[in-house]
């Protein structure tokens, strides 16, 4: 009982606006790099870092309106990260084999 | 037999659709079977009809069939109108109708499209039988439209001949401007009386002011001017002959051309209520006669002659109606339907005989050769010329002796045109089968009596010829005169004849003097002193190369209205067409092309640059949902 | 109470200091030059959201965090990394443009999610509250019973993507 009050307290000791004020900084902080870098894979780590500030705030939520599926919605979305790094990071591969660089500007044969 | 009205049409419906889909596959003889008996089912379910309206007393039977527009104040049932009016035209379309199908199945035996033309020539029967039997103006106005679209499948049936199909569309765009005319007046009709059944509108008619009963009675005659081929809209009708000869004989002899009298003495309240339609009426018929006779004492194809003159016996008809005698055309229109069938078919068995000679110049002595197809066309001369006692002298004379009382003038042209037709019809008699034989050796092989199918029909139809006088033998010869009587309840207001017998009799030997007259010198010039037509223009003197060329009326229009039009119509091509419409069209192309060529820069396939305006999106979707 | 007194401003104190961590490890994984500065201090980004899930009592998640961001995805970027052998200097920039706008419309997205959680504050919290929410047992009964079926298709989401990226990286047999 008392474990539960003094978690309780601590968890409450914050509240929620912070950890959303936070969680915008993470998220604007990652947008910034992807827009501010050349190289892919520093651009594909500012993309990891825009999804953990979105699960950071989640999991902030969830211990807040004692809700699991927030957590467990967190749960899948390490997984799909996972997936994504792994074909993400393949693909690169393949890029770097054929043209040399992983410098985006040269990366633009999309271009019209 | 009246509640069975609706099988009428209901037959030449189901021959149409049966050869229109099955022809090919049947088969000649079954597909021209089928539409002959077609035909002929109608005309036995007509006698029936015909036969009960004339024994019951009230002789106006209405049956409704299904509601067919039900808007809010307009209520126009799908009803049929049977009464003596109907009845006769029932008989006579059925009638010749059937005659015509038998013939046409021996002259268009060899013909590729022989199912097509029994098609269309069930589809025609269907319409022309709903023209007739509608209740009310608007089933005469499909009917009317109908027949007009088929017989303009049937003139322009060998389709293959670019000529033949400018003559078709001339037919139909000269009805075509006729039937503006009789909607107009259809219209007229309706906003003057809130109806268009016949009923409801002959028994209001006379609370019509006269200006308005006067537009309508003019409105639906320019309607029939189309239709019947009277000044200015007749010379369709020549040139309709491009059609096979069978299609000549129904639609542009007996049938079609007479779908303009039916309407007049249908809506006669509106022409005896209005004497300045009338006597329009009388004047265009009077001089669209005339003026066909005299093209047609020139001409050379033996079916332009025939056309020349049913245009000639269609304006006697309106003369008939201009002054009132409404029952004396329809009298005529049944004797004329006999003669001008059988001529025509007469015609076409010589066309057949000689190989697809027309051109009565090269013809001649062609009496042993083809001696029913002699003897059927020649009562049909003599009635036509009006000699007694064959039909044409009955019906011919009632017409004279109505415009005798009426205006003398107008019975002086009409004599003069009498004159003229029976000096052209003698003429192409003798040229065709006297004198002697001027064609190719090659045609002469071929000479031959037409087979029992086109004989037959020319038989039945000269017996009617001789016959048909009886049905009007008027009062001076002691007959009851029949018809005018069986007509007598359509017709509003009566206006009977005030002539005396001494009067009548006096003016039947004027018509009869002045019919052999014109005999006997076609016979001097043209059997005896074997005198021949120009054989080519050069040789006409100079009167007679004008009306050979008829007048030049269809030059007149060429250059009055069809080459103003078609400069109107390049031009518009030229500027609205071009420039306007395809530049538009192609504008909007060149837009699109340019919005795109300027959307496309957005493509960087820098990462950067998109989320960049990613995020910008995502700025200004926040800014603003914070600001609502 | 006294340990009541005691514990909550270290709760805040640990708040503060590792958000501090947080934001100044992010931001020196954009600012740093060589890659692999990078991702080293990305993962020292995720130690420090780990301590975070922990303050919020979500201890499966935090130790589930380390060890597949830090343990794996973040191994794998440095694996490839160092095959592309890019651990250069001269890394070329963008022009300085494109970086002062990269920088405003970033800060400009800040400003505004800022502003539209202005009502953030009057959020309550559940009452009662349930603070083992983040114990496995919880999140293993939520996680095979409400969500049981998602948890399965995810399963194949991997093996696509274990199927997607041996196929993409597979060398052509000439």
């Amino acid at each position: 009982m008392l474990k539960t009050v003094l978690l309780q307290s601590a968890i409450l000791s914050t509240p929620i606006d912070f950890y959303i004020l936070l969680s915008a900084v993470l998220f604007t902080i990652g947008v910034v790099g992807v827009m501010y870098r050349r190289n892919a894979i520093v651009i594909f780590a500012c993309v990891e870092l825009m999804l953990n500030a979105v699960n950071l705030l989640l999991v902030a939520f969830s211990s807040y309106h004692s809700d699991a599926s927030a957590q467990v919605f967190v749960f899948f979305i390490m997984a799909v990260a996972a997936a994504e790094v792994a074909v993400g990071l393949a693909i690169l591969s393949m890029i770097y084999r054929n043209l040399k660089s992983i410098d985006i500007d040269v990366l633009s044969k999309l271009k019209h | 037999m009246i509640k069975l009205i609706g099988l009428i049409p209901l037959f030449p419906l189901i021959g149409f659709v049966i050869n229109g889909f099955f022809g090919k596959k049947m088969g000649k003889g079954l597909s021209g079977a089928i539409a002959s008996i077609a035909i002929l089912a109608s005309f036995c379910v007509a006698v029936g009809v015909f036969m009960e309206v004339n024994a019951s007393a009230t002789k106006t039977h209405v049956v409704d069939l299904f509601s067919w527009i039900n808007a809010d104040t307009l209520k126009i049932p799908f009803s049929f109108l049977v009464d003596p009016l109907s009845s006769i035209f029932l008989l006579i379309i059925t009638g010749i109708g059937f005659l015509i199908h038998i013939y046409s199945i021996g002259y268009m035996h060899h013909d590729e499209g022989f199912s097509r033309f029994f098609t269309y020539l069930n589809l025609f029967v269907f319409f022309m039988l709903l023209l007739v039997l509608g209740n009310n103006y608007l089933i005469m106005f499909v009917g009317w439209e109908g027949v007009g679209l088929c017989s303009y499948l049937l003139i322009g049936f060998w389709f293959k001949n670019t000529e033949y199909n400018n003559a078709a569309k001339k037919a139909f765009v000269m009805n075509r401007i006729g039937d503006l005319g009789f909607l107009l007046g259809i219209i007229l009709i309706f906003f003057t009386y809130g109806s268009i059944t016949y009923g409801d509108v002959f028994s209001k008619a006379h609370t019509g002011s006269s200006t308005v009963i006067t537009a309508i009675a003019l409105l639906l005659f320019v309607g029939a001017m189309g239709k019947s081929a009277q000044i200015p809209l007749y010379t369709w009708l020549p040139d309709a002959m491009a059609g096979p000869t069978p299609v000549s004989a129904l639609i542009h002899a007996a049938t079609m051309v007479t779908a303009g009298i039916y309407m007049v003495v249908r809506s006669n309240i509106f022409y005896t209520s209005s004497e300045d339609a009338s006597t329009i009426v009388a004047i265009i018929g009077a001089a669209t006669a005339l003026m066909s006779a005299i093209i047609g004492c020139v001409q050379t194809d033996i079916k332009k002659v025939l056309a020349y003159s049913t245009v000639s016996q269609l304006g006697l008809m309106f003369l008939a109606l201009g002054v009132g005698a409404f029952s004396t055309a329809v009298f005529h229109v049944t004797t004329h339907a006999f003669f001008k069938a059988l001529l025509f078919l007469g015609a076409g068995s010589v066309i057949h005989a000689m190989s697809g000679e027309q051109d009565i110049r090269k013809m001649g002595g062609l009496k042993k050769a083809l001696p029913i197809t002699y003897l059927t066309m020649g009562l049909a001369t003599l009635a036509i010329s009006g000699i007694f006692p064959f039909s044409g002298f009955f019906s011919k004379d009632e017409i004279l002796a109505f415009a005798y009382e009426e205006n003398k003038a107008l019975w002086f042209v009409g004599s003069i045109t009498s004159l003229l037709t029976a000096f052209y019809m003698f003429r192409m008699f003798f040229l065709t089968f006297h004198t002697s034989f001027r064609g190719t050796e090659e045609q002469k092989h071929h000479l031959h009596e037409s087979p029992k199918s086109m004989t037959i029909p020319l038989i039945i139809l000269a017996v009617l010829s001789v016959a048909g006088g009886l049905l009007g033998i008027p009062a001076a010869f002691h007959g009851s005169n029949w018809i005018s009587g069986y007509l007598n309840p359509i017709i509003i207001h009566k206006n009977p004849s005030t002539l005396s017998h001494e009067t009548e009799f006096m003016l039947m030997g004027i018509a009869t003097a002045v019919a052999l007259v014109a005999i006997y010198t076609a016979y001097n010039v043209y059997q005896k002193s074997k005198v021949l037509p120009a054989s080519s223009e050069k040789e006409m003197r100079p009167f007679e190369r004008f009306a050979y060329h008829k007048f030049k009326v269809d030059e007149f229009y060429a250059f009055t209205i069809t080459r103003p039009l078609d400069l109107f119509s390049k031009a518009l091509h030229k500027f609205f067409d071009n420039q306007l419409v395809d530049g538009f069209v192609e504008g909007v192309g060149v837009v699109v092309k340019w919005l795109s060529g300027v959307v496309r820069q957005l493509q960087t396939g820098n990462i950067g640059f998109y989320i960049f305006s990613m995020v910008l999106g995502i700025v200004a979707i926040i800014f603003w949902s914070i600001l609502k | 109470m006294s340990t009541l007194l005691l514990n909550i401003p270290v709760t805040q104190y640990l708040f503060y200091f590792l958000s501090f961590v947080a934001i100044l490890c992010g931001l020196m994984v954009v600012i740093s030059k060589s890659p692999i500065n990078s991702i080293l201090f990305l993962i020292l980004t995720f130690f420090a959201i780990a301590g975070h899930y922990l303050l919020l009592n979500a201890q499966f998640l935090a130790v589930v965090h380390i060890i597949v961001y830090a343990g794996a995805i973040m191994v794998l970027f440095l694996y490839v990394i160092m095959m592309m052998d890019l651990n250069h200097d001269n890394e070329p920039h963008k022009n300085a443009f494109l970086k002062i706008a990269a920088v405003a419309s970033g800060g400009l997205m800040l400003l505004t999610l800022v502003g539209s959680l202005k009502g953030a504050e009057k959020l309550t919290a559940a009452n009662p509250m349930n603070t083992q929410v983040g114990l496995i047992k919880n999140l293993g009964t939520t996680l095979f019973g409400e969500f049981l079926f998602p948890f399965e298709i995810s399963s194949i989401l991997l093996l696509a993507a274990m199927v997607g990226a041996i196929m993409i990286g597979k060398k052509e047999i000439k």
